[in-house]
């Protein structure tokens, strides 16, 4: 009911989507992070994402126990992150989530990804022509 | 005790290793070792944060560590 990974292999998205469909599902909401060619106005060339990986499984599949503990009607969760060498256009982050009814399928999916970004032990750097940076490293 | 903390992003490139190994005073805190590599690495202290994680969780201020322990410092995560 809860599928988590974190690969450095190419996300498959189709997969992923197969992968929440429930008999009980009247929804399945996904959210698709890709990589943005701009960041802070630079050009960005490519995205290197590095993860302290048991750590990084540990707190995902956290965060969609606390989605499948606020929403009790979620039938299927699966979250799958990139880490690696990214390009501009390539899928780093899939969240699908399936439940009877949509409404609470955008709020979990919401939840899902929000709280993602704020504790799992992922870095992303992003390189540009001229330089690179740690994204949020520094205030 | 000795300490062997794994190192990640900004703060591995910063400390310059991917781990580092630290003699410290038994029963010292997750703020206490945040204090000490402060001392030693002055860039530490301008990330926008840095926590310690003890076996993959977060720990409080005030959690004690151990030398058994698989410790980590988390500099501000960027994922998604």
């Amino acid at each position: 009911m809860i599928h988590i990974d974190l690969t450095d292999q190419p996300i498959a998205v189709a997969d992923a989507l197969r992968s929440v469909e429930a008999d009980g599902a009247g929804a399945i909401n996904t959210f698709i992070g890709t990589v943005r060619n701009r960041s802070t106005g630079r050009a960005v060339v490519r995205l290197e994402y590095e993860a302290y990986d048991s750590m990084a499984l540990h707190q995902l599949r956290k965060v969609a126990e606390q989605a499948v503990a606020q929403w009790p009607m979620l039938q299927k969760v699966t979250v799958i992150h990139r880490k690696g060498t990214l390009h501009i256009g390539d899928v780093a982050v899939v969240v699908a989530v399936s439940t009877p009814h949509r409404a609470e399928s955008f709020a979990a999916c919401q939840y899902i990804i929000d709280t993602l970004k704020q504790v799992v032990t992922i870095w992303k750097k992003e390189f540009y022509e001229d330089g690179d940076v740690w994204v949020a490293a520094h205030p | 005790m000795r300490l062997n903390i794994a190192l990640f992003g900004v703060a591995r490139e910063i400390v310059g290793q991917p781990s580092l190994e630290i003699e410290t005073t038994a029963g010292q805190s997750a703020r206490g070792l945040l204090a000490e590599l402060h001392t030693r690495y002055p860039a530490l202290a301008a990330l926008s944060s840095l926590a310690v994680a003890v076996n993959n969780e977060y720990a409080a201020d005030d959690t004690p560590l151990h030398e058994r322990d698989e410790i980590a410092l988390i500099p501000p995560v960027s994922g998604g």
